[in-house]
């Protein structure tokens, strides 16, 4: 039902990060165009302005256009769009191994942790296909 | 647009709001938060022109607020609705005659989201139904001011969910201003600009809700529970 933000951080920028990761996920892909600032509004259950906020914001980060009377646009630059997957993938490497160094693994133990857990992972998914 | 100036209202023994200063930005939401009794819904009134302040003023568009104001002001009243006995239909022709900014287009868009039958009386409906058909009444009015008190108390969380739907659906922005007092914080926040919050009559804050949520690093429950716990211990 309505979709949950954490108590911690800007709505805006909570919803600016959701729609970065349907971008990765290609839900969203270059040149679509995004949702009037009403839906996209009434779809996340918050303030227009706070929608409005968030389009201003991932045009600042150069991920989306605002074309003047025709709304508003994900980039077509791929260029920006391959350095926003590096981006993410920093940033949630980065929150992980802090998380691990917090708790007084290595980087040994973390690569190492890291390997084995994507083997049974892949393990686990590939008997899950066949 | 919707200025309060060193307002105080008193009644026979009892203070109901002490100097109370703020000033509600035209197209924002505002929600007005506080315990029970702390004077929140006398607030309204006060904006809706049915209560007057023994002290200060309350404008408008740099006018002064008073009985008149209630064709500017479309206002959801906590109280059930009067004419029990009339069909929805019958409640929106009453509601078209009492104010000349209903809009009938409007109402049936609103009457068709709520999955509402105009034939059916209001009596039989619901409770969450009446409180439908409650915003219904107050949106389908073009007023540049919307007033809505404690428009979730008592509701479902799917009737809840409706109404918030209906809020960010219906209500026009770039012309309208709305003022909501509530409980409901956690399902409220995601909709409201700024939060006006009292506390046994007196304003302790007004901030911008992303405001407090990137100074303080917490959403409007945890703030609360924080600043009303500390006002206690005093």
């Amino acid at each position: 039902m309505a979709v949950q933000y954490d108590q911690s951080s800007p709505i805006y920028l909570q919803l600016a990060e959701k729609i970065r990761r349907r971008i990765l996920r290609h839900e969203l892909d270059p040149g679509d165009k995004m949702p009037s600032v009403r839906d996209m509004a009434v779809q996340s259950n918050v303030n227009p302005n706070t929608v409005q906020r968030t389009y201003s914001e991932l045009e600042r980060m150069g991920i989306v256009e605002s074309r003047r009377g025709q709304g508003t646009f994900i980039t077509e630059n791929e260029e920006r769009l391959e350095q926003l997957r590096d981006e993410m993938r920093q940033s949630q490497i980065a929150s992980f191994v802090e998380g691990m160094n917090e708790m007084g693994f290595t980087s040994k133990e973390i690569l190492s942790g890291l390997t084995h857990y994507l083997e049974q992972h892949e393990e686990a998914s590939t008997h899950d296909t066949t | 647009m919707i200025q309060l100036e060193n307002v105080s209202k008193r009644y026979l023994r009892k203070t109901a709001l002490t100097d109370i200063t703020f000033t509600v930005p035209p197209g924002s939401i505002t929600g007005i938060i506080g315990e029970n009794g702390s004077g929140k819904s006398t607030l309204l009134k006060l904006m809706a022109g049915l209560v007057r302040p023994s002290h200060g003023t309350v404008s408008f568009h740099s006018k002064k607020v008073t009985r008149q104001i209630a064709n500017q002001v479309a206002y959801l009243s906590e109280r059930e609705l009067a004419y029990s006995f009339f069909t929805i239909g019958e409640m929106m022709n009453w509601q078209a005659s009492q104010f000349v900014d209903f809009d009938h287009t409007l109402a049936h868009e609103i009457l068709d989201f709520m999955k509402l039958d105009p034939k059916t009386t209001i009596k039989h409906l619901s409770k969450g139904n009446q409180a439908r058909v409650k915003i219904l009444l107050t949106l389908a009015r073009k007023a540049p001011v919307i007033l809505m008190d404690e428009p979730l108390s008592g509701l479902d969380p799917m009737v809840r969910d409706s109404i918030i739907k209906g809020l960010i659906s219906f209500v026009d922005f770039d012309r309208q201003t709305l003022v909501i007092t509530t409980h409901e914080v956690d399902e409220m926040e995601p909709l409201l600009d700024q939060i006006i919050a009292i506390r046994q009559g007196a304003l302790i804050e007004q901030i911008a809700v992303e405001d407090l949520r990137s100074r303080e690093g917490v959403g409007i429950r945890e703030w609360m529970n924080q600043t009303y716990t500390k006002a206690t211990n005093h």
